[in-house]
């Protein structure tokens, strides 16, 4: 699905990836976590293509594809999604034309017929539903005035929408309640098949109480420096990042 | 707006230059550059005058020439030379249109071209149009149809002929004749425009729309339209407007006038895509327009205009309140790029009781433009329980561009309520960013952003106008990011 080769990343001149390597097949859900400033949000960031990351280094092959020369939108059509730590808003866009605009570039970039107005509205009904998002909250503007839960339920009721093969989910847990946390969770296991693939970024351990990894990786320093099974991270949880820290040599 | 899809949109971005620049090969009666009595004079006697049109046009001559360019507004420019303009152009005819069948066949295929349907059994929305090309007013679709009602529409010419009561009780009295250096050039100069009256109590049953063109080179459109609602009665009125790509500066000075009688309504909106100069800010029309309306009691005038084209614009439609509990609103987008340059916003004059004001203004400025917001809110002392509210939103879109909002609020009287709300905020990356991984090519994704920045205002517009709005604002803003 993805394979991320020696990939080195910089900021404004300021290295934040440092040679990271990562392997994802389709079927399989990994976590990567770390301390803050490890490069998790870069990571997501870089693979989504914002402009503000300099690549200098590695290669990324997406799906068959080589990943970095394409532009957010091309890699977005090819099916990589990325649920945002902090959704945006944008007034006055109902999250409905939003959506379907999306929904027909990616169809059209596949080569398949723009959808109907009345196939689109019976998908949106029954994703809504997945996420347990009020139908009313779909013909709102986009994220505006949505409460913190409803726009991390909005990214995974857009990821159901738009059916992508490889989901980004950066830090999706932060400012979520119990009763959110579940939904979303909840969402992400029941869009997971075997030809699909998440990444999923979190700092802390408790969402992998409901989505349960296949692989856990630990970024630290711009590289993942230890990576294993789902235990990974309750003993992380447990030791704290100081372990890692203490455990990596300079 | 809901059978204009994103994709409808892709498609005419693919064609996003100024698509009205054409020129007609139209064979035209101009008369000679420059502007004195004589001018003045053969204007008048082309028209076949009466001698108080005359006469009021000479009085107009003669104040404007005691009168001085304003420099108050926030633009610069070269102030046009007076005496190298030719003041009257009008497409020539054999004889005069009794049907739609006379029109001239390139005067048609120029309507075509401009998506001016005439042909009203062809229609299936109900829009009666009046067209104007440069000077004078081609042609007026169902006219008969909204004559069984009593409505007059018509242009400012036939009405100045067959309805001579009306226009000399009421033209002029919103916008005096001294009034201000370019309405009051108008007064001496006009040459067509629209005339509509919607008797009392009736209420329009189809949308009115004016479409103005300038063809001819080295001319100007100095128009007036003069809209009077009846007591009681309803009407929406339309205004569209183009001219061609050129590269000198044309200038277009108009007049209009609204009238809302007791119980009356007008809603009047305007499509403003003159050409606006080529990228590097050469040619394009000099928009300096006079608009007012007067309210009588429980009346009510509402303005919404969509501002894309011209090089310079200088407009401030505008509601005198006079009567007790009428309503004023203005819903305005001004879009500026390149070197294009806005000064505009509204004026609400609260002089009755519990008149309300409703200001909603959104400037959106790209490449290196100056876009100003420059509104007056009244409250006069005998207004009392007078409410206005106003936002005023700016985005800007590069950073070479300007914003500016000039809001002057004079209150006389201690019962008023007056809100100001004013946001700058740069088109966002994030967002930009955001749609594009959902997929979305960046010229959709500022077509939709700046649409629903806009939505607030676009919303007011007829369905018709709203979808050639949206369609124009992602134009004008094409690749403007930065």
């Amino acid at each position: 699905m993805i394979t991320i080769k020696d990939l080195h990343a910089s900021i404004e001149g300021k290295p934040i990836l440092k040679g990271l390597n990562l392997t994802v097949k389709a079927g399989e859900i990994h976590a990567i976590m770390g301390p803050n400033g490890a490069g998790k949000s870069t990571l997501a960031s870089v693979l989504a293509g914002r402009e503000e990351y300099e690549i200098t280094q590695g290669d990324v092959n997406f799906n068959g594809v080589d990943l970095l020369p394409l532009s957010v939108e091309e890699r977005a059509r090819e099916g990589l999604f990325l649920a945002f730590q902090y959704p945006v808003e944008i007034p006055g866009v109902s999250n409905i034309n939003f959506l379907r605009t999306a929904l027909n570039e990616i169809r059209e970039h596949k080569g398949e017929k723009g959808i109907s107005a009345k196939d689109f509205m019976s998908l949106v009904r029954e994703k809504s539903a997945l996420v347990e998002l009020d139908s009313k909250l779909a013909s709102r503007s986009v994220n505006e005035g949505f409460s913190g839960g409803e726009k991390k339920r909005n990214e995974i009721f857009q990821m159901a929408m738009l059916n992508p093969i490889l989901s980004i989910l950066d830090e999706t847990d932060s400012g979520l309640d119990i009763d959110a946390l579940r939904i979303v969770a909840n969402g992400v296991n029941q869009l997971k098949t075997d030809q699909n693939a998440t990444i999923i970024i979190t700092h802390y351990q408790r969402l992998l109480d409901y989505i349960i990894p296949d692989f856990v990786h630990v970024l630290y320093d711009g590289k993942i420096v230890k990576s294993g099974g789902k235990d990974l991270a309750l003993e992380l949880e447990e030791k704290g990042y100081d372990w890692i820290k203490n455990n990596t040599p300079n | 707006m809901a059978n204009y899809t994103e994709d409808d949109l892709a498609k005419e971005l693919k064609d996003q230059e100024y698509k009205f620049g054409f020129v007609s090969d139209i064979d035209t009666d101009t008369i000679p550059i420059g502007l004195n009595e004589d001018i003045v004079r053969l204007i008048s006697s082309k028209k076949e005058e009466p001698q108080w049109m005359l006469d009021y046009r000479l009085n107009a001559l003669a104040i404007w020439s005691t009168m001085n360019e304003p420099s108050w507004a926030h633009v610069k420019y070269k102030k046009p030379d007076f005496q190298s303009i030719a003041y009257y152009s009008a497409p020539k005819q054999t004889k005069k249109y009794e049907s739609w069948d006379d029109v001239d066949p390139e005067m048609k295929a120029t309507m075509t071209k401009l998506g001016i349907s005439m042909e009203e059994q062809q229609r299936l929305t109900g829009v009666a149009v009046d067209f104007v090309m440069d000077s004078v007013s081609v042609a007026t679709s169902f006219k008969e149809k909204l004559g069984e009602l009593g409505i007059i529409f018509c242009s400012f010419s036939d009405a100045v002929q067959n309805h001579p009561e009306l226009v000399k009780k009421y033209m002029g009295s919103v916008v005096p004749t001294q009034d201000n250096y370019y309405a009051t050039l108008n007064a001496a100069v006009f040459t067509d425009g629209s005339f509509c009256y919607i008797p009392k109590g009736v209420r329009c049953p189809m949308e009115l729309s004016t479409y103005f063109r300038i063809n001819a080179g080295g001319t100007g459109q100095f128009e007036r339209t003069l809209v009077i609602a009846d007591e009681g009665s309803y009407v929406s009125y339309l205004e569209g407007c183009t001219a061609p790509q050129r590269d000198e500066n044309q200038l277009h000075a108009a007049v209009v006038e609204l009238i809302a009688l007791e119980n009356a309504e007008i809603k009047y909106s305007t499509v403003q895509n003159w050409y606006p100069g080529d990228k590097n800010g050469l040619g394009g029309i000099f928009n300096f327009v006079t608009k007012r309306g007067v309210c009588e009691k429980n009346a009510k005038i509402s303005w919404t205009q969509v501002e894309t084209g011209s090089a310079v614009t200088w407009k401030y439609p505008s509601c005198i309140l006079k009567g007790d509990n009428s309503v004023g609103e203005f819903y305005s987008v001004a879009v500026t790029n390149n070197y294009q340059q806005a000064d505009t916003g509204t004026k609400m004059i609260h002089l009755g009781k519990n008149t309300k004001s409703t200001i909603i203004s959104k400037g959106i400025s790209a490449g290196k433009s100056q876009n100003s917001y420059r509104g007056l809110v009244q409250i006069h002392k005998n207004a009392h329980n007078a409410r206005n509210f106003s936002q005023c939103d700016s985005l800007l879109m590069s950073s070479e561009c300007g914003a500016h909002t000039f809001p002057y609020i004079e209150c006389k009287n201690s019962s008023a309520k007056i809100e100001h709300e004013a946001t700058t905020s740069k088109i966002g990356e994030d967002q930009l960013f955001y749609c594009k991984q959902r997929g979305i090519s960046e010229e959709k994704a500022i077509g939709l952003i700046v649409n629903g920045y806009c939505k607030e205002v676009l919303n007011q517009l007829p369905m018709e106008f709203a979808v050639e709005a949206q369609k124009l604002l992602t134009i004008s803003l094409e690749g403007s990011v930065g």
